[in-house]
């Protein structure tokens, strides 16, 4: 397209015009432009730290992988018989193939995963995973009380090479000589390697192995013949990263989103703001274009302003955003407290392209927000706009609701459609639409809201004035609160959605809690027969559940689900809180409660035939789904019986205990721990219910900390403009208040006119962005949860948050209204009225 | 025969309702010449004022500025003619609050070149025409009703138009400052020889024209000669 013809040549009068603007307004300017600032500054911080947790932990995965291309790895922590190694070493395809076994482990209270090596077949292999002894000439590689640890486990167990530690896995705690490092392990992953007989012999994993890595000469051939094993899955290395990307994907998607409620915020102040501008300069405008300026002039002085406001509070939010994202890496680590990546040490990483992008963003919100005061501006005709001096308010005009209506329509039926690649895409445009049309619905919700109160005319004089004011000039209210009312509206979403959240897994807690005490061990250590027997036996207990819970791979590239075997107790069982009811099953079938999530990650429905990876693989069907809010990548719960028969894993690892009426939960507790064999009394941790749910909603708390602290943000930006809008259409009417001081109205009574202005202003923001939040809140129940974390709940309305958030708008608006009006009225009555051009 | 700076022939306009504002209007303005129209408040005088100016259209007839017909001009068209070759004096003065005087002056001059040193030395010389020499650097709130519509005269004459339009320019002000910037208008004016057009509704604004017309429903009649 050609430009417009002068628009060039009249460089100098648009520099003039923008220069004298913001010589004349330097507040305004910095306020929309820390407006984008802090939307920037939120979203690129929050990438910054998801980008640099994930990065981390991909290193962290490829370093205890040894870069192998593919690898066969047991399905759970049971691991598979090493008799399978045989059959994967001569497998088509494959060239080499290394033996480990893979066990969570500690030393002292730094966790790290234990690997035994073949040294050398794990040389040809994986030789990143090859320890270095300072010494040379001997054979410490092979000796049974080596161990090398990766340089991020040196550090986080604070001990040095030659030490001599304790290293705990699978309930066994072994001393080990710290003979050197693994230099390939990178800087990340927290590693410890042993010689693998040394491990299965001293860690009692005898004739098991828990992954064997391939060097492959025919990577497709190899995939073939290696496609079916018992109790094993064959999984490439960028599978193990996409386990990590997918368990934390929703969450880092929906942090992304909310930081950028901020931003667009930032965009709507900068709607207000240069709506204002140009209302103000509408006769600057209409001057220049009599006086030549083509009309794309007009619209090139709004957007070169709107973009100037873009660089300088992108670039700035960049930085901050930078300087953000280091403290909270320093101070709440990798996952903001959301504990997705296990609390690894992560390095703050530079990612040029979010930046680029997030700058990008921020500019585009500035000129967004200036793209429609600049059409307005050049569509004023001239002529018109000189003469009428602005004064072009008609209260008679109607206000269109439909444009409104078409948005929260086609937002609405958005919303319905499904996830694209498990992410709620058209959720949250939907969400994007409904918003943008509750926010052009204002000026008609304002005028609605307002009707009733403008035909009543008992008021006094100042109230009138206010409501009429209102009343007939609706858009100006919508002006100065479409920011506040897209930002209320998220808070009051998010802040329904977490309260119908929390508030479902405080009830879920509570029905799943059944239990007086709750004992679990860590590290892998396990209650055997004789174990379970004896504290079943424990005085005060009247019964005594034992169950396992063990990580189970269905897909190498998504995470894995818990399995959990619990003793059959049918309807008694606390943890089956069944979301639909329960089907019968045919005869002899083995039956499986798999949880909610599961049912939506895997399509697994009541009555449907599933197979699980254990015991070589096995047929179950599903009886039923039941509500799990604690996993959210799913569960499925087997009998007790049939998983024992399946795998001979007869260890348990947790235990409910039931007491006797009358019994003392703390004799109780002194009892079991008495009973306890030595080696698991360090291992085995017992809670009460009550501590168990109060910690459980600690962690959730925790875990929306970040979202509260965006939120807070977003609404304190939307306030400011609020603030700044307000002020600037006070101000705006100072020969109003000059004309009214002539008529009769006193200072007291203007002040109460404004005052009855700002609240009705904060209240109708309130009001609108209360019914806006709860309609997104609906979507961000049933739609944006279900689709990103596989839970479902009813919905909750915060009716405290609800009534404290209309009370703060209206006050902070009111407040507003009255300081900027004591500037307004400050002047005499005489020199207010007089022409100020 | 010179051809005159503006030539309106048979322009009609008529206003939603319908009302017919006027029809069949005749003008010629020449070079050095300032013709003054008057009429009561809503004849039209300022409909008259935009459709010279290009800001309206006439709904029959032609004006030509300086032998161009404006009728067929596209708006990218009416605009550089406008910036080029018409000056405006308007009853509000206005003069950009946040733009220095001299910058206000030399706005016409920035809307076709990007040399801000000419266009400010111009506009220095401009004011100094004017009897505010020295006050470029001023802003808008130093200057008294009288001083604002000189420089807005300066603004008018400073890129040498071909055409002055000037709509009721000494409304804002009292009968003795008003008597004195209109005469400074009307020498600027034929100094320069541009051709001007006051509209207005006193007698005492027209008394500096050189011809004197009143707008009615039929067309422009003419009162007096100079």
């Amino acid at each position: 397209m050609a430009a417009e013809p002068g628009l060039w040549s009249g460089r100098l009068a648009l520099g003039w015009l923008i220069g004298g603007e913001w010589r004349f307004h330097p507040g305004r300017f910095l306020l929309t432009a820390v407006a984008i600032a802090v939307g920037v500054a939120l979203g690129f911080a929050v990438h910054l730290i998801n980008g640099s947790a994930l990065a981390s932990f991909d290193g962290a995965v490829r370093g205890v992988g040894g870069g192998a291309e593919l690898s066969v790895r047991a399905t759970s922590p049971l691991g598979f018989d090493e008799h399978l190694y045989p059959r994967v070493a001569r497998a088509v395809g494959v060239r080499d193939a290394s033996p480990v076994v893979k066990l969570d482990a500690r030393i002292g209270t730094a966790r790290l995963t234990l690997l035994g090596l073949d040294v050398i077949r794990a040389a040809a292999v994986t030789p990143a995973l090859i320890g270095i002894a300072p010494e040379r000439g001997n054979d410490t590689m092979f000796a049974e009380d080596a161990v090398f640890l990766s340089r991020a486990a040196l550090a986080q167990a604070g001990t040095r090479i030659g030490a001599r530690v304790t290293v705990t896995a699978n309930g066994r705690s072994v001393p080990l000589r710290i003979a050197g490092t693994l230099p390939g392990a990178g800087d990340t992953a927290s590693l410890a390697v042993i010689d693998i007989a040394a491990a299965q012999w001293r860690f009692g994993r005898l004739g098991k192995l828990d992954r064997i890595d391939l060097a492959v000469s025919d990577r497709a051939a190899a995939e073939a013949a290696l496609a079916n094993l018992p109790d094993a899955s064959l999984s490439a290395a960028e599978a193990q990263n996409a386990q990590g990307d997918a368990l934390s994907r929703a969450y880092r998607v929906n942090l992304d989103m909310l930081a950028l409620v901020a931003l667009l915020t930032g965009g709507f102040l900068v709607y207000s703001a240069q709506s204002l501008s140009v209302a103000r300069r509408q006769r600057a405008f209409a001057l220049l274009r009599t006086l030549g300026m083509p009309r794309g002039g007009v619209v090139a002085a709004v957007a070169v302003e709107g973009l100037a406001i873009g660089v300088v509070g992108a670039g700035v939010g960049l930085a901050a955003g930078y300087a953000m994202a280091w403290a909270a890496l320093h101070w709440f680590g990798g996952d903001l407290g959301a504990g997705y990546f296990g609390g690894g040490t992560v390095r703050l990483a530079f990612q040029p392209g979010a930046a680029f992008g997030f700058f990008a963003l921020g500019l585009a919100a500035a000129a967004l927000g200036s793209a429609i005061p600049a059409r307005l501006a050049a569509r004023a005709a001239p002529a018109a706009a000189l003469k009428n001096a602005g004064d072009v308010l008609d209260p008679r005009a109607r206000v269109a609701w439909w444009p409104a209506a078409v948005l929260l329509v086609v937002g609405g039926a958005v919303t319905l459609l499904p996830p694209v690649g498990g992410l709620p895409l058209f959720g949250f445009t939907g969400m994007a639409l409904l918003l943008a049309g509750g926010v052009a619905g204002v000026p008609w919700f304002a005028r609605v809201l307002l009707t009733p109160l403008a035909r009543r005319s008992g008021a006094s004089v100042p109230r009138r004035l206010a409501i009429r004011h209102l009343h007939g000039a609706p858009n100006d209210a919508a002006t100065a609160l479409c920011g506040i009312v897209a930002s209320t509206a998220l808070m009051i979403a998010m802040a329904t959605m977490i309260t119908s959240f929390r508030g479902a897994v405080d009830d879920w807690l509570g029905q799943v809690l059944g239990a007086d005490l709750y004992l679990r061990t860590n590290a892998g250590a396990v209650f055997d027969p004789a174990a379970q027997a004896r504290l079943a036996a424990t005085p005060g207990v009247a019964r005594a559940a034992f169950s396992r819970q063990l990580p189970l791979t269905i897909a190498p590239d998504r995470p894995p689900i818990t399995l959990i075997a619990r003793p059959e107790q049918g309807t008694r069982d606390p943890l089956r809180v069944l979301i639909a009811p329960a089907v019968p099953l045919p005869p002899g079938a083995r039956p499986v409660w798999v949880s909610e999530p599961a049912q939506r990650l895997y399509g697994w429905n009541p009555g449907d035939s599933l197979t699980l990876p254990i015991g070589g693989g096995a047929r179950f069907t599903v009886a039923g789904v039941w509500r799990d809010y604690g996993r959210q990548t799913g569960a499925v719960l087997v009998d007790a019986q049939d998983y024992q028969r399946l795998t001979g894993d007869t260890g348990r690892d947790e235990l409910a205990a039931m007491l006797r009426p009358g019994a003392d939960a703390g004799a109780v507790t002194a009892a079991i721990q008495a009973r306890l064999p030595a080696d698991l009394r360090d291992q085995v941790e017992i809670t009460r219910p009550a501590t168990l749910r109060r910690f459980a909603l600690t962690l959730f708390d925790r875990s929306f900390a970040v979202t509260y602290l965006l939120e807070a943000i977003a609404i304190l930006v939307g306030l400011a403009g609020v603030a700044a809008t307000i002020s600037a259409q006070t101000m705006a009417r100072e020969r109003e208040f000059g004309m009214l001081r002539h008529l009769g109205l006193t200072r007291r009574q203007l002040t109460a006119m404004l005052a009855t202005e700002g609240a009705l202003v904060g209240l109708t923001g309130a009001l609108a962005g209360i019914a806006l939040g709860l309609v997104l809140a609906q979507v961000l129940i049933h739609v944006i949860n279900p689709q990103s974390f596989n839970f479902t709940m009813s919905t909750r309305i915060p009716l405290g948050t609800l009534a404290a958030v209309a009370a703060a708008l209206s006050g902070a608006a009111a407040a507003t209204a009255i300081l900027a009006g004591r500037r307004a009225t400050a002047r005499g009555a005489v020199q207010s009225v007089r022409e100020d051009w | 025969m010179t051809l005159p700076r503006l030539d309106v022939r048979a322009v009609g306009k008529s206003v939603p309702g319908p009302r017919r504002l006027f029809a069949g209007l005749d003008l010629a303005v020449q070079g050095g010449e300032l013709v003054a129209i008057l009429g009561e408040s809503g004849v039209g005088k300022s409909t008259l004022l935009n459709i010279l100016a290009g800001l309206d259209d006439a709904d029959e007839g032609t004006v030509a500025i300086e032998g161009i017909t404006l009728g067929p001009l596209d708006e990218a068209a009416r605009t550089r003619l406008r910036r080029e070759r018409i000056g405006f004096v308007f009853q509000a003065f206005h003069i950009l609050p946040y733009l220095t005087l001299a910058q206000n002056v030399a706005l016409p001059l920035a809307l076709v070149s990007s040399d801000a040193r000419a266009a400010q030395t111009r506009a220095e010389a401009m004011l100094e025409a004017v009897g505010l020499g020295g006050r470029g650097g001023g802003y808008a709130r130093d200057l008294s009703g009288g001083e604002l519509q000189r420089v807005a005269i300066a603004r008018a004459l400073v890129h040498a138009p071909a055409l002055i339009l000037a709509d009721e320019p000494t409304g804002n002000l009292d009968p003795e400052t008003a008597a004195r910037v209109l005469a400074l208008f009307g020498s600027a004016v034929r100094e320069r020889g541009a051709a001007g057009v006051i509209v207005t509704h006193s007698d005492a604004t027209a008394a500096i024209a050189d011809r004197v017309l009143t707008l009615t429903a039929e067309g422009l009649v003419e009162r007096r000669g100079r």
